[in-house]
């Protein structure tokens, strides 16, 4: 089966001002050659701590931003290429939410403008068709009719974030991505909306691209993981296989880091030393080998080896070339 | 043990053109010597407004005390002068916050900052104060502190900067330490690597630290005792292995309910969202939208009639857990 989305070998550099007065401008590599794949009606979570790329990955996946070098298949077709009026026919089936639906949200806009938006936009509908497409992308996300004309600011985050995922899904797009959607909201109504989006996909068959720093809430959304650190994937695999056996070390440092609810097994929280290297000074072979606490000699030199794993399941690590 | 810090009745108002309103409602609670306190809750619970009432950092107007003490070593900081309160901010109480950037001058070196420091709290030449700020940051294990104190604030990244907000706060020997959502900023294996200082120097040094937190995995790693707040209110209070294990409150529970599991269970269906996570219905009140009664019973699933009508107060169920839930003590609802 084609993947609904599939990047290969995706690239996306910067340039930031450095030097004397910004007149040495630096290249910073935000995503590294990342070749990930998502099928219909599975949900891809893409964990790393932050600054690893992930927003950039998704951005790039939407064209929201120009890569570099690589191909992103929309089924099997690399959109890349085409001409933006070529594109503009895709827009309404790849879409996004983002994280901050405060700032997300334009504060002088209606619910009702807000969501029907997108749609008045790529479409060109209006009036009574357009609230009644409005009306339905609301009933899907837990609001109603009352809304229409209320600001953003008379919502709580978690109201604001299913306007967010209202918007998103009223074009009828078939590939979502959700860029820390429940990061900023309070862990009771986190579930909520972890629950809305789970419901959306189960009735609708929606493919996802789930970005989240929180690997317990990647557990519990995601169908297949992957790990970025430093703008490469590290480890991708099936989420059974990935929690069960995490094979590389920076996966392994990153469950081992999560603070589980339970005070009687009192775990060792300071699994790695250091921070995460700044993207503009991407270590040498390895890039996780100045952190890494099964580093050996070959890891500072040499590129680490691609390497399966299992079904599925691989590992860029020299620990198992 | 004994008590070292003591909140009792604590309640507070905020007024602007629109009306006043109260944020915090009756809050009682405790710190021991030596021990770490997790003060937990959801955004706009009260928590901050809490924390820096104990410092007198409410800004007034527009906020009010308006009820309630607070005792510090047998001492009630609400009533001592203001030069007395200056002594206690940053020598007795010190306070580190999530955003350190904020408390850090970013035209000065962190040296220039921590000597200074130094120099008003201890009194010391340039050369002892080196050598104090150094130890310092070799406590909270900072690597490379000689090359650190060169550096402007934005040089570093912010795990760095929240060890040099640690280290300055600890060259007062305070006796508490309040932390305020110190590790929410931070990715996670790094907000591991500040924990494990955290605990590490109550435990050595004996300082007994008020942590503010939202994360329940972050109480359950690090806390001994925890109160929970609920919209402006205290609403339950126990030893941390007691409060997971018979969380009384029926918003405790949710809480508790809501985290999604990092580990696997035994029969890990496949598929992603396969179970529907527990969700507390509803939403966290407004401030100027509380509801009467128990705050929590627009949202709660195991209330009687009487919770939209009288206020349940802090009741002691047995000498180490509290709660404040009509239904919770074989109450009156
Ligand atoms: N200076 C102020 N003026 C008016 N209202 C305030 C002020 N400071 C705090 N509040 C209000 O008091 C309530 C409690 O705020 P507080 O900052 O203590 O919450 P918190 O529990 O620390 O939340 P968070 O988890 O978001 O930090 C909030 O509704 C807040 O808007
Ligand atoms: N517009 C931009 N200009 C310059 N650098 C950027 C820009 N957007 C992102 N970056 C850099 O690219 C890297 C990856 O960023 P991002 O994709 O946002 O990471 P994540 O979403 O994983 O936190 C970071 O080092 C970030 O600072
Ligand atoms: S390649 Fe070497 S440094 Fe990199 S993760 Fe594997 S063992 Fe560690
Ligand atoms: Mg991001
Ligand atoms: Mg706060």
């Amino acid at each position: 089966m084609t993947p609904v989305i599939q990047t290969r070998d995706l690239v996306k550099r910067f340039h930031v001002p450095g030097g004397f007065l910004g007149r040495h401008p630096r290249r910073l590599t935000a995503v590294d050659h990342v070749s990930l794949a998502v099928r219909r009606g599975e949900t891809l979570g893409l964990v790393g701590e932050s600054g690893s790329g992930k927003s950039t990955v998704g951005n790039c996946i939407l064209r929201l931003l120009a890569a570099d070098a690589g191909q992103v298949l929309y089924n099997g077709q690399d959109i890349l290429p085409l001409k933006e009026t070529d594109f503009r026919r895709l827009r309404g089936r790849l879409q996004v939410v983002f994280q901050d639906p405060q700032s997300s949200l334009d504060p002088r806009m209606t619910v009702a403008t807000i969501v029907g938006y997108p749609l008045r936009l790529q479409q060109g509908v209006k009036g009574t068709a357009l609230e009644a497409r409005v009306l339905a992308a609301l009933a899907d996300v837990g609001l109603q009719a009352e809304h229409l004309h209320r600001y953003p600011h008379e919502f709580s985050g978690g109201q604001r974030q299913r306007i967010g995922i209202a918007r998103a899904l009223i074009t009828g797009p078939d590939f979502i991505v959700f860029d820390e959607p429940t990061s900023a909201l309070d862990v009771s109504v986190q579930a909520q909306i972890l629950n809305l989006i789970a419901g959306l996909q189960r009735a609708q068959g929606y493919t996802y691209l789930f970005i989240s720093h929180d690997l317990a809430v990647v557990r519990h959304i995601s169908t297949q993981i992957a790990v970025m650190y430093l703008g490469s994937l590290v480890e991708t695999a099936p989420k059974e296989a990935f929690f069960r056996h995490p094979y590389h070390p920076y996966t392994r440092a990153l469950i081992a880091a999560v603070p589980r609810p339970d005070p009687t097994r009192r775990q060792n929280l300071a699994v790695l030393p250091g921070d995460v290297p700044s993207p503009l000074q991407i270590p040498s072979g390895c890039r996780f080998h100045t952190r890494c606490p099964e580093v050996m000699a070959v890891c500072p030199k040499v590129a680490p080896p691609h390497v399966e794993m299992g079904p599925e399941h691989w590992v860029d690590c020299h620990l198992y070339g | 043990m004994g008590t070292l810090l003591s909140i009792e009745n604590l309640s507070v108002e905020f007024s602007n053109y629109q009306g006043t309103s109260s944020v915090l409602n009756h809050v009682s609670l405790s710190v021991n010597r030596g021990e770490i306190l997790g003060l937990v809750g959801e955004s706009g619970c009260g928590k901050s407004v809490t924390a820096r009432c104990i410092l007198r950092l409410i800004p007034a107007p527009p906020g009010k005390i308006t009820s309630g003490s607070i005792r510090f070593a047998g001492e009630d900081l609400l009533s001592v002068s203001p030069k007395r309160m200056g002594r206690v901010r940053g020598r007795e109480i010190s306070m580190i916050f999530q955003e350190p950037m904020s408390s850090l001058n970013p035209v000065f070196t962190v040296g220039n900052q921590m000597r200074e420091v130094v120099r008003r709290h201890r009194g010391l030449a340039r050369r002892e104060a080196d050598a104090l700020c150094t130890g310092m940051l070799h406590q909270v294990q900072m690597p490379d502190p000689e090359e650190v104190l060169k550096k402007y604030p934005h040089e570093l990244s912010g795990g760095m900067r929240q060890r040099v907000m640690i280290a300055m706060e600890l060259v007062c020997d305070p006796q508490l330490l309040i932390a305020d959502e110190p590790t929410t900023a931070l990715d996670v294996t790094v907000q591991g690597q500040v924990l494990a200082i955290l605990t590490g120097l109550s435990r050595r040094r004996g300082i007994s630290v008020l942590l503010i937190t939202h994360d329940m995995g972050v109480v359950a790693q690090v806390c001994d005792r925890v109160a929970v707040m609920y919209a402006g209110q205290v609403v339950e209070l126990a030893a941390v292995e007691e409060l997971f294990a018979r969380p009384l409150h029926p918003y405790t529970q949710g809480l508790i309910a809501a985290i999604p599991d990092v580990d696997p269970p035994a029969d890990d269906a496949p598929g992603g969202g396969a179970r529907p996570l527990f969700s507390i219905p509803g939403t966290v009140p407004t401030l100027i939208d509380r509801p009467p009664g128990c705050r929590f019973h627009p949202r709660c699933t195991v209330g009687g009639p009487g919770c939209a009508r009288d206020v349940p107060g802090l009741c002691w169920v047995t000498p180490e857990h509290a709660v404040a839930c009509h239904s919770s003590r074989g109450g009156t609802a």
